[in-house]
């Protein structure tokens, strides 16, 4: 699979709605300039609907317009109805020959890192998980900066291999650094083709069945406010000022790992490296010590509030103001304060 | 049933994290070591299914002669057996500890595991890929992240969120599924159980190393927007400054947000 001519880079891409995925678009931005240091072309890889009409609404073509891919890639084969990694993986594989292909770069979301492994399993090729800069440093060498510690901690790499493959971190590219489908700098129309894999009964053993959308609500993962609870909280009686202080600033409740592994809330609700992370325009974190853990899952939020009753907690030093006391008195104080305000004007 | 569950040996992180002075590893003279979430999850989980339908559980790790500790935290909390694949502490990346696992597997008895269990991904390294890569080593069907668990014969139901819809997948055994926290509630260790995991025998297997391409250069502590924050103020003397800010940020009801405005330099846009 060595070629000396590999230059090509392509990017999986998953679709949302009639759109890209957030974390495609971020992994799209970081190939096109991983593909400039090689100084190839780029391909984005887009996996069909299981209709004949294979994919590709005019969004989809001008969001990777805009990303800067010369060529859209639309995968389809029968059988191929949803979510199926092993033949995603399989499909990439194949393009990776006949692309001659220098790297594959994916969002580091769990279909992304699954797709992604399961290609390294393939090719007996190494998987540089969780990226956030790669750049080619001569012949089937890559120089890598990737997160342990979900980002608390950067690893510089050396990778050597025939082909590159890379997951992007979540946080590797900012979200507006994304050029908008339409906007300046967009790109010409990419080439748009189609790629029909041969695939086997055991290429489709793994497949995903979509069942129906969760309950509606506010989610955690998307919420404007995420007011936070963790060990200060005291037990599961205190929630309940939290979730009308949420409730009021039309937000959730998240709580800490501590939080869960107590019982006094569903995991569901955990913020954090094994949990949900959150990109709030406020994260009100109360009597949370802010272990790495933890801050890993709410550090793209826009701001961070912090309560607690020790001033050297960690999750001072991250937060930009802070509240030096007790949740139990300070929130309930808070929300009185937000009633008055209301019934006052 | 028997199973097999693969754990690793991390450090274990509070509110820091701090690398060595060679930039090599993180900083252990302070903290200790544990086992990462996803993987207690799927120990519980095994444990669960043979305390409900019979069989053992495995529990496996890959790491230094001390990793032998972790394999005890797992035997306390329930596993029956505990292999060890001993290194000589160097960093096996995901391909060599794949390899190593499918071998170990091989050894012990290729038959032996119907189910494979690991966690999602790694507290540390975080590859996302370990699972897959055995997986694909036997020959076995592999469902990531998953919440749900439900066996009946030879046919696995597995289930996960991705991205707010419900993902189910349906497998045949023997096959191999990583697991993510959430979907299980671990137990704490009982005295019973610490007693039989000090006494329990464990087997130590050694297995070839080999290099996969990914070299680490060096690890380091990114440089933070690490800050003070601004103190607001004491307790609930604090709470008028601080309905001020959540005014400035833009999250107060309307009434209350035009209120708050009123005296500062601007509610929220």
């Amino acid at each position: 699979m060595s070629d000396l001519s590999a230059n090509a880079v392509l990017c999986l891409v998953e679709r949302d709605g009639d759109g890209i995925a957030a974390g495609s678009l971020r992994a799209l931005g970081f190939a096109r300039s991983l593909a400039d240091t090689v100084g190839g072309p780029l391909t984005a890889v887009v996996f069909g609907l299981p209709s004949a009409e294979p994919v590709t609404g005019e969004a989809t073509v001008a969001e990777v317009a805009a990303a800067g891919a010369s060529e859209l890639c639309v995968v389809s084969a029968e059988g191929l109805t949803g979510y199926a990694p092993v033949a995603w993986a399989k499909a990439l594989e194949r393009l990776v020959v006949t692309e001659q292909a220098a790297a594959v770069v994916a969002g580091a979301t769990d279909h992304g890192s699954e797709v992604m492994a399961h290609l390294g399993a393939l090719t007996g090729l190494p998987v540089a998980a969780n990226c956030i800069a790669a750049s080619a440093a001569g012949e089937g060498s890559w120089q890598l900066v990737r997160q342990r510690w979900a980002g608390s901690v950067l690893e510089d790499a050396v990778l050597k291999a025939s082909c590159a493959l890379l997951t992007v971190a979540a946080d590797a590219v900012p979200a507006d650094a994304v050029p908008a489908a339409g906007s300046d700098g967009a790109g010409v129309r990419p080439a748009v083709r189609t790629f029909v894999p041969v695939l086997t009964d055991d290429d489709l053993r793994v497949v995903a069945t979509e069942s129906a959308e969760q309950s509606a609500g506010v989610s955690l993962a998307t919420a404007r406010v995420v007011v936070g609870g963790g060990r200060g909280v005291g037990g599961p009686e205190g929630f309940a000022a939290l979730e009308e202080l949420a409730g009021l600033l039309g937000g959730v409740v998240g709580v800490s790992r501590v939080v869960t592994s107590q019982g006094w809330r569903p995991h569901r609700q955990q913020v954090g490296q094994t949990g949900t992370k959150i990109s709030p325009e406020l994260y009100l974190a109360c009597g949370i010590s802010g272990a790495i853990q933890h801050m890993a899952g709410c550090m793209s939020a826009k701001h961070i509030v912090a309560v607690n009753t020790d001033p050297d907690a960690p999750i001072i030093s991250r937060a930009e103001y802070a509240v030096i006391g007790d949740l139990n008195e300070v929130i309930p104080a808070l929300v009185a304060a937000i009633r008055t305000a209301d019934t006052d004007s | 049933m028997d199973i097999l569950v693969c754990v690793k040996r991390v450090p274990m992180v509070g509110g820091k994290v701090v690398v060595t002075a060679e930039g090599q590893d993180v900083d252990t003279r302070m903290s200790g070591f544990t086992v990462s979430p996803h993987e207690e999850c799927a120990v519980e989980e095994a444990v669960q299914i043979t305390e409900r339908s019979g069989g053992s559980v495995t529990v496996l790790t890959l790491g230094p002669p001390e990793a032998a500790d972790q394999l005890r935290e797992m035997l306390a909390l329930g596993a029956h057996r505990g292999v060890l694949l001993e290194t000589d502490g160097r960093e096996w990346g995901p391909v060599a500890t794949s390899a190593a696992i499918a071998w170990a597997v091989g050894e012990i008895g290729p038959a032996s595991f119907p189910l494979m269990m690991f966690g999602n991904e790694s507290a540390d390294t975080g590859g996302y890929q370990v699972g897959i890569r055995v997986a694909h080593e036997l020959g076995r069907p592999c469902v990531t992240g998953i919440k749900r668990l439900e066996l009946a014969g030879d046919v696995l139901r597995a289930g996960r969120e991705y991205r707010g819809a419900q993902e189910e997948f349906e497998v045949a055994l023997p096959a191999v599924v990583s697991v993510k926290e959430g979907i299980n509630l671990p137990r704490y260790p009982s005295l019973p159980g610490r007693l039989r995991a000090k006494r329990a025998e464990i087997t130590v297997l050694r297995p070839q190393w080999q290099a996969d391409g990914l070299r680490k250069v060096g690890l380091r502590v990114p440089v933070s927007s690490a800050q003070r924050a601004q103190v607001l103020g004491q307790g609930k003397d604090a709470v008028p400054e601080l309905v001020r800010v959540l005014g400035e940020i833009g999250v107060l009801p309307s009434p209350a947000r035009s209120r708050a405005g009123a005296g500062g330099d601007g509610a929220a846009a």
